[in-house]
């Protein structure tokens, strides 16, 4: 996969969503490409995080500690992204993902991130308003909730 | 050492200052001899004053006038031969001729004995300075400077070896050349002489006090600058502080106040310097005044002839040099005098340590000794504060005893007094009813060992370091061939002459016996043992790794690491390690590999293909052309410099993304954006030639699996390998050095050992790649026995000045293994793990112990938390300086008090 192709892929995280072509390429170009071999984690819960990963191939568990053990609760392929708020804020990773077939992310740092947002600063605001719409959809349910009960 | 620079000359160069002096004595004949042959040649060989009464004179008469014992008794041996005028003047000139030829040989001669002399005394003078710091009491380097050491051993005696060569002869020599010179004037007219006399008595009598405020501005000048050197080796020191604390302009500040002092200093000296010169000038000036007219006055009268007073103003003409050079001498002697005073105030501080405890042993250091006795033991700083006050306390040098205490409780200063750095006010401490501090160093050095909190590491190799504490006297001499061994012989001849010792640092000072091997081939599994101990055997393999061996020097090795990369290479086709590394091959492109590395298929050795030098180079550039190539990494150029210039536009220049990601760098990118522009979208055909070439340099660095821009496609490896291929093959043979082929079969020295054993590169972007494969390669030297062989490469690695490349953790650690190897009968760690976290304390507390108690040696622990005392048979309480309590853990748990207070804290 090119870089063209991953650019395609981070415009589907909505946090990107909005930000401009050009950007997102030199964001795909700084970032690295981590593949993972069955069976081995990406991330585990309770660790801390700063990365975020968009899967560009294969497949991945998403696990979940419970206290009866872990238990598999999703499955995540191509297109697929997490840890997109653990760019943004510390924040422990929810679960465990593991790959399920050989798996091929895009990951990005908190680091290389916040570079590119204090270097162009009008991503910030596209990042924000996005953030914006999400709160406010938050809260648009959040009342309805609180009027249906 | 002796106040007087003259007496200390006069004591070691007696010999060969009388040898320069006779030569001096009889280079005086010679010299009066090319003074008196001018006036017989002006006298009788021109204006042929001998001629007169007869056309020819008995020329070179070989007499023994003895009138002055018996009246009219002339014994003649030789008659002489008859010359004309003519005859006589040929002759007398060559005669001239001659005797300056002599002269100059004399003065030749005695120049370079003057010279080896002075390097000889210089020699022996440094080298005494140097010794004298060897054996300097320990406390006294807390009031000295370590570049004002340096300054004065190095620079400030350095003009004492110009003038100890000149410090007897140049007085004899020039003063003997005044003398035959007035002598010479006083038998031409006595009146004449005399009157040069005063003339120069006066210039003799007014010049030394017009240069006497010289002299104290010298000595101003000579600590100022000491003083300065001091002050720039500490801004070095604390140049971290510096920035921190944002001092800079403090320091400004304090240094130009300093230049400006000695600045003052300097230009004074200047002044009052030409002050005298005028003065000197004038007063020498004074005598050919007097000659030109009472000379002048006598040769019209006729009191004299001319030819004496040709001969007066000749003989004057070289008075006043060595009357001028006479009192330059006058100077110098006084001020090296006061230089000297000046450097070797600061050597003979209190408390040296005697000679004899320093001397080398004959053969192996005897043991130290079974009890260790203190009794009234009282350190105290400045006389009022007691960090140890009357301690008395036993310990067997073979027990293992560990020290608890509070901060201020004095247990450091304890450790400090058994490592010898810190002088007892009162007190004493035997062992085996002998004075411990007159015990021989070696003894110390090889019988007991120290370890304190900070390490000092000299900047040699890791080995070096671990070593430096076996090397106590030379155990076997270094093997030389029989002409070397000649050069060496008088190399050490010379040595001694100078009052150096004739030690060989190319012997092996290695005491193989202490550290428990039997010579240099069993050595390794000891110092491994030691690393292990202290746990760094990790490290320094890792350090190994990234070492390299050369072929030539140990082919066993590399035979062994080739065998080593077979080994894992099968490995790596197991499916647990698929995909993780992409090894070399000659007939693939390595995605993971740049277009560079790719074309080159090899380590570059030396400039000429290295790093960029490679895009530059013509025979790379003629290699591309006939290939074709070139014309196909433009284009991959252009493509690149497009992604670039859309990728990085808009950055500001000093973001670090350039540096790291970017292939051209943030000044060009404004350049190749115009470029761009005026293409218009065209292809390479319009790009012009100039700009070709640097867009040619662009893929270079291009690693398809790193960068992804998708600019390696199957065609396009085919002809990076035909190139390849093209580029090994016309290899020029002065080019055969610059490169190392990768090839699978041999090994490689340029590269390093991680890199011959993998043969490849790791592929990018695999999770946890480095790691496994890591742990591979780990277990792959395991199983072939290699182990401890990379750990042997990785003990070559220089530590850097005061050990700075290594982490201060891995510099204790090697500070403690240096003592563990040593195998001490007594150890004494005096806080030495504190910097390390509780559980490394503790693990390495107990290799320490339980390397001790197998061989039956001592362990004096001061523990830095008293909990580490556990351990230990034998725990000694301390509180202000004194023992409160002892005894087995158990005896004092029952006990209580103090004890129990401490371990409760811990």
């Amino acid at each position: 996969m090119n870089l063209n192709e991953e650019v395609e892929l981070l415009k589907g995280v909505p946090i990107f969503s909005k930000v401009e072509q050009a950007r997102l390429k030199l964001l795909a170009f700084t970032s690295e490409r981590v593949n993972f071999g069955v069976g081995q984690e990406v991330c585990h819960q309770g660790d801390p995080g700063d990365t975020m990963y968009v899967i560009l191939g294969g497949t991945a568990d998403v696990l979940i500690d419970t206290p009866n053990g872990q238990i598999t609760v999703a499955e995540m392929k191509r297109n697929s992204f997490f840890g997109e708020i653990a760019i943004l804020c510390d924040v422990p990773r929810t679960a465990t993902i593991k790959a399920k077939e050989p798996l091929a992310t895009l990951k990005i740092t908190k680091d290389m991130f916040y570079r590119l947002v204090a270097e162009f600063p009008e991503m910030a605001i596209e990042i924000m308003r996005e953030l914006a719409h999400r709160l406010e959809d938050t809260n648009q349910k959040l009342r309805a909730a609180t009027r249906a009960a | 050492m002796e106040r007087s620079l003259f007496s200390y000359i006069w004591r070691h160069s007696r010999p060969e200052q009388v040898v320069i002096l006779l030569l001096v004595v009889l280079a005086q004949i010679f010299y009066f001899m090319s003074l008196t042959v001018p006036k017989s040649v002006i006298n009788n060989g021109i204006q042929g004053n001998a001629f007169k009464d007869s056309k020819t004179i008995p020329f070179l008469v070989w007499e023994l006038d003895l009138t002055a014992i018996f009246p009219g008794k002339v014994i003649r041996f030789f008659d002489g031969f008859q010359v004309d005028q003519l005859q006589y003047l040929v002759v007398m000139s060559f005669v001239f001729l001659g005797a300056v030829v002599v002269n100059g040989l004399f003065k030749k001669t005695i120049n370079t004995q003057k010279g080896r002399m002075g390097e000889r005394m210089l020699r022996r003078l440094r080298y005494e300075l140097y010794d004298r710091i060897l054996r300097f009491p320990p406390a006294h380097f807390r009031k000295v400077k370590q570049a004002e050491l340096a300054t004065m051993v190095k620079d400030e005696v350095e003009p004492l070896g110009g003038f100890i060569g000149d410090a007897f002869v140049q007085p004899m020599f020039l003063g003997g050349q005044a003398l035959t010179a007035i002598i010479f004037i006083m038998m031409q007219n006595w009146l004449l002489g005399i009157i040069v006399i005063v003339l120069l008595a006066a210039q003799m009598a007014i010049i030394p006090r017009l240069r006497r405020p010289v002299l104290v501005l010298g000595r101003e000048r000579q600590i100022s600058a000491r003083q300065l050197a001091g002050r720039i080796a500490e801004t070095a020191d604390g140049v971290h502080e510096i920035h921190i604390h944002g001092a800079a302009n403090y320091e400004r500040a304090d240094i130009s106040e300093r230049l400006g002092r000695i600045f003052k200093i300097r230009f004074d000296l200047y002044q009052k310097k030409f002050v005298a010169k005028f003065w000197n000038n004038i007063l020498s000036q004074a005598t050919p005044f007097a000659i030109y007219l009472i000379g002048g006055y006598f040769a019209i009268t006729g009191h004299m002839d001319v030819g004496a007073v040709v001969g007066v103003l000749l003989a004057y003409k070289d008075l006043p040099s060595p009357i001028k050079e006479l009192i330059d001498w006058d100077q110098q002697r006084q001020d090296v005098q006061i230089k000297y005073e000046q450097v070797i105030d600061q050597f003979q501080p209190e408390g040296m340590m005697p000679p004899e405890l320093q001397v080398i042993p004959e053969g192996p250091p005897p043991p130290l000794g079974k009890e260790l006795a203190l009794a009234g033991v009282v350190v105290s700083e400045d006389g009022r504060v007691k960090q140890l006050d009357s301690l008395s306390l036993t310990v067997p040098t073979n027990g293992r005893v560990a020290v608890i205490g509070g901060s201020g409780s004095g247990k450091e200063v304890l450790g400090y007094v058994l490592a010898r750095q810190t002088l007892p006010a009162s007190g004493s401490i035997r062992i085996d009813g002998k004075d411990f501090f007159q015990l021989p160093e070696y003894i110390i050095g090889a019988r007991l060992a120290y370890v304190g909190q900070d390490t000092y590491l000299f900047p040699v190799s890791v080995r070096d370091n671990l070593l430096f504490g076996l090397k106590l006297r030379p155990v076997a001499p270094a093997t030389y061939d029989e002409a070397t061994r000649a050069l060496r012989e008088s190399f050490w001849k010379e040595s001694e002459r100078a009052g150096n010792p004739a030690f060989d640092p190319n012997a092996d000072w290695v005491d193989y016996e202490l550290a428990g091997a039997t010579g240099p081939a069993d050595l390794l599994p000891c110092m491994v043992r030691v690393l292990k101990q202290v746990e760094l055997d990790e490290d320094i393999y890792s350090l190994g790794l990234r070492g390299t061996v050369d072929a030539k020097l140990r082919p066993d090795l590399a035979e062994k690491i080739l065998k080593a990369r077979h080994t894992l290479h099968e490995h790596l086709q197991d499916g647990t390690y698929a995909g993780l590394v992409e090894p070399f091959n000659k007939d693939h492109y390595n995605k993971n590999l740049s277009v560079a590395e790719n074309l080159l298929f090899g380590t570059a050795l030396g400039k000429q293909f290295d790093g960029d030098n490679l895009a530059a180079d013509p025979y790379v550039l003629s290699v591309l052309k006939e290939t074709g190539l070139d014309l196909e990494l433009q284009r991959m150029g252009l493509t690149i410099a497009e992604t670039m210039v859309e990728l990085f536009s808009g950055l500001s220049p000093d973001n670090p993304l350039f540096e790291q990601y970017s292939f051209i760098s943030a000044d060009e990118l404004p350049n190749v954006r115009l470029l761009l522009q005026r293409l218009g979208g065209k292809g390479i055909e319009a790009v012009p030639e100039a700009d070709r070439i640097r867009l040619m340099t662009l893929p270079f660095r291009y690693i398809e699996a790193r960068h992804r821009l998708g600019l390696i496609d199957a065609a396009m490896e085919e002809r990076i390998l035909g190139a390849r291929r093209a580029f090994a093959e016309g290899l020029p043979d002065n080019l055969r050095d610059a490169v190392e082929f990768y090839d699978f079969e041999r090994y490689n020295s340029a590269a390093t050992l991680q890199d011959n054993i993998l043969f490849g590169r790791l592929v990018y972007g695999q999770a946890q790649a480095g790691e496994r494969i890591g742990t591979l390669i780990a277990q792959v030297f395991d199983e072939l026995g290699l182990r401890d062989s990379v750990i042997e490469v990785g003990l070559e690695y220089n530590v850097g000045v005061g050990g700075k490349r290594l982490p201060a953790s891995q510099r204790q650690k090697l500070g403690i293994a240096r003592a563990l190897i040593k195998r001490p009968e007594l150890m004494v760690v005096n806080e030495a793990v504190a910097m390390f976290d509780g559980r490394t304390q503790d693990r390495i507390r107990d290799n320490i112990l339980a390397g001790a108690s197998e061989g039956n040696r001592g362990v004096f622990w001061i523990a830095n938390r008293p909990s580490q005392a556990e351990p230990f048979e034998k725990i000694v309480v301390m509180q202000g300086g004194r023992v409160v309590a002892q005894g087995s853990p158990s005896e004092l748990a029952a006990k209580g008090g103090l004890y129990a207070e401490l371990m409760a804290s811990a």
